[in-house]
């Protein structure tokens, strides 16, 4: 429970089928002298959700989450921007905090499924294999930040709101009365609240590489103070004036080059991921049709998607895709069932 | 569910005739204490019976008795006070062990940050203040010292009477924060030899708001509160009149019960402690046995998170705390234990259980009989990680 509305009404629907429900709260980093730090999980909060426990009546606790949260989440989202990747920590923080730690947690205290507030759906397919689907409420959908739950994580999971839209969430929050009905949205990223990731990740990473920004024949545009700052795709502020607008098409962070050049010099007709995870399928041997989302606002491409090894996998595009973003997720859908997914390579 | 209350170093609830005696004061003793007439009267002496038995418990002169908000308020009158008066004397050191309450701990950094030195003496794994550990950290210029008389969280007993005559020869000013041991355990001021001693009502069954501050006659202290003459300068504003009245309710009753208490929650406690020594694999008694307040045991359980612990007992309907809370009410691993050199993760997976006046043997059996079936639980469950990728 973060103590938006979303996590409130999940429980309060729970809570309302007669379900026992436990409320845990995650706090994630240190609230000492901390008023506004983040958009998600300050101390008011997590008073939210401790008013909305109390007002449904059933208990509520805060774990401690700051060392796993700052192993797990922090520490990859640093080390991914600082190797000239563009990560994204919250399907981190799902697979490898929420349905892990948290989820052993709460298996520790009795608990049979750990529900949350986001906007997907988990079914049981006939075979028994567990699906995870695209939300009612397409706009909301956040089953692109799922796509890393296994079949074992999956069978605990349950997602209230999935089957509901926003507007619906928000109609049922006030309707049973909860403070939190009309509370803001949560930014993406809730530990850096500015959304200065550039200063967040090099005040963590102090070694991060500076370097050149370069063209496609390799001759130096200009000087640039860290890989971090730059994301496959990017326009502004590369430091550069040129005739026609430049893009980012490739970081090497060794080398500290930052290349850059027209929109069209961004198209990819294939892209490779690692870390494959399949849900609704076993790995293909062989060309399968799919669609893959390479981001969290992006209309899915159709194409084929196919296994090159355990943990690997090829999606070839039918029409190419621009800023294909090492470091995001591509999740490969078979309309609104998710296939699988992994990391942009 | 019949809940179980196992954590009276928390708080305690106020007895009957605590309530009662406040019920009816609150009703009837509206006057303010500092008026000339009859209503004003009645609401002073109200007061000053109090003040009579709250020094009997502390076997002090009524006169030399200070009502406070509390035990932290006490602990800042108390330090601030003091440093403060003897700050143009160039004395600019201050001393206190490193098992602190925070109220003391805080205030010396406090301190700390106006260019005050501040030292705190260590303690070894039974957590009591060794007195040699306390020569060594004394200084020329040390102003006072402060050390608590029992732990909040491991409930050890400190010499007190000891330490103070160390600080007295080095000149300082000795203060300990006597909130864990009032109403549990006798205590004299004269014989402990201390200028100063701080305790709080609700800590023994009193109501919360109002504690009590002991200082000794002819003492220099600056008040903290500037406003009215109220308690002799010392803590001005309004009394809380009925808080004051049940805190020395709870004191006379302390009193009374004392001894017969003393006995009969420590040998609950005794009992607790040794069967789940004995029947819970891997748990180890953190702190001297003795000298303890009686009521008091902290443990750790091996392989087990003591947040988890506390959320479990809680669902059985068993409260019981671990040392120290932050602001949003997670579990932080306790200074104390770190303090006491004990390895991190049993900072982490310790609980500390406080008996009460309502516990009763059949209380003991429940919490023994539940124990350890719900850690085995909780330590086959949190270390299976569950199958991830990345």
């Amino acid at each position: 429970m973060s103590g938006g509305v979303d996590s409130s009404v999940a429980a309060a629907l729970l809570s309302g089928q007669g379900h026992e429900v436990i409320g845990l709260s995650m706090q994630l980093y240190d609230q000492s002298g901390q008023q506004s730090f983040g958009s998600c999980c300050t101390l008011d909060d997590l008073h939210d959700a401790r008013r909305v426990a109390s007002v449904l009546g059933f208990p509520h606790y805060i774990l401690n989450f700051e060392r796993q949260f700052a192993e797990t989440v922090i520490a990859n989202f640093v080390t991914e921007y600082a190797s000239g990747r563009t990560p994204i920590p919250c399907a981190h923080c799902n697979s490898d905090l929420k349905f892990s730690t948290l989820l052993a947690r709460a298996q520790g205290l009795g608990a049979d499924y750990v529900a949350t507030g986001h906007y997907a759906r988990v079914e049981q397919a006939p075979g028994g294999r567990w699906l995870l689907r695209r939300s009612q409420d397409g706009e909301k959908d956040q089953s692109y930040f799922l796509f890393s739950l296994t079949q074992d994580q999956l069978a605990r999971a349950v997602f209230p709101v999935g089957s509901l839209t926003k507007p619906a969430v928000r109609a049922e929050a006030r309707r049973i009365g909860l403070t939190v009905a009309d509370k803001a949205d949560s930014q993406e990223i809730c530990f850096v609240p500015d959304g200065d990731y550039a200063t967040f990740v090099a005040s963590r990473a102090p070694s991060v590489r500076a370097g050149a920004v370069v063209d496609t024949q390799g001759q130096r545009l200009a000087t640039h103070s860290g890989v971090h700052r730059f994301t496959v795709g990017q326009r502004k502020g590369l430091g550069v004036s040129a005739s026609a607008p430049l893009y980012v098409l490739k970081i090497d962070a060794d080398s500290g080059d930052v290349t850059v050049g027209p929109r069209t010099a961004l198209d990819r007709s294939s892209l490779t991921v690692s870390g494959m995870n399949w849900i609704s399928r076993e790995a293909p041997g062989d060309w399968a049709s799919a669609s893959a989302q390479i981001r969290h606002r992006h209309q899915p491409a159709t194409g084929r998607v196919r296994a090159i090894d355990g943990a690997r996998a090829e999606f070839e595009f039918d029409a190419p895709q621009s800023a294909v973003t090492p470091g995001q997720a591509a999740v490969f859908y078979d309309g609104d069932i998710v296939i699988g997914g992994g990391w942009i390579e | 569910m019949h809940r179980l209350y196992l954590d009276h170093n928390a708080t305690t609830p106020p007895s009957a005739a605590v309530v009662d005696r406040m019920s009816a004061v609150l009703s009837q003793e509206f006057g303010n204490p500092s008026s000339v007439h009859y209503f004003g009267q009645r609401a002073k002496a109200v007061i000053d019976q109090a003040r009579s038995e709250v020094a009997a418990l502390l076997g002090a002169d009524p006169s030399e008795i200070v009502f406070t908000g509390g035990g932290t308020e006490g602990d800042n009158i108390a330090i601030r006070g003091v440093a403060e008066a003897l700050e143009p004397t160039g004395r600019k050191h201050l001393v206190a062990s490193s098992i602190e309450h925070e109220a003391v701990l805080n205030t010396l950094k406090a301190f700390a940050r106006r260019g005050w030195r501040t030292t705190l003496v260590p303690v070894d794994q039974s957590g009591i203040v060794a007195p040699d550990a306390l020569r060594t950290a004394m200084a020329e210029d040390t102003a006072l010292v402060s050390i608590m008389h029992a732990n909040n969280e491991i409930g050890t007993i400190q010499p007190i009477a000891e330490l103070a005559t160390i600080a007295r020869e080095g000149r300082a000013v000795f203060h300990t924060d006597a909130v864990q041991s009032a109403g549990k355990v006798p205590i004299d001021v004269k014989a402990l030899g201390v200028d100063l001693l701080s305790i709080s009502a609700h800590k023994f069954y009193g109501p919360k708001g109002v504690g009590a501050l002991w200082t000794r006659r002819g003492l220099r202290l600056q008040p903290a509160l500037t406003g009215g003459k109220q308690e002799r300068g010392r803590r001005a504003g309004t009394e809380n009149v009925a808080g004051i009245v049940g805190m020395g309710v709870a004191a006379r009753e302390a009193m009374a019960r004392m001894t017969t208490e003393g006995v009969r929650i420590g040998a609950l406690r005794d009992r607790l402690e040794t069967s789940i020594l004995a029947h819970v694999a891997g748990t180890a008694l953190n702190g001297a046995r003795e000298p303890r307040v009686p009521n008091t045991t902290n443990i750790s359980f091996d392989r087990t998170e003591a947040e988890s612990l506390l959320i479990a007992l809680d669902l059985e309907g068993i409260a019981v705390s671990t040392g120290s809370a932050c602001s949003s009410g997670t579990l932080e691993p306790s200074h104390v234990l770190k303090a006491m050199g004990l390895p991190v993760h049993r900072t982490q997976n310790s609980i500390r259980f406080s008996l009460g006046a309502a516990n009763t043997d059949e209380d003991i059996d429940r919490v023994v009989a539940m124990l350890p079936a719900i850690v085995e639980k909780l330590r086959s469950l949190t270390r299976t990680p569950v199958a991830r990728r990345l």
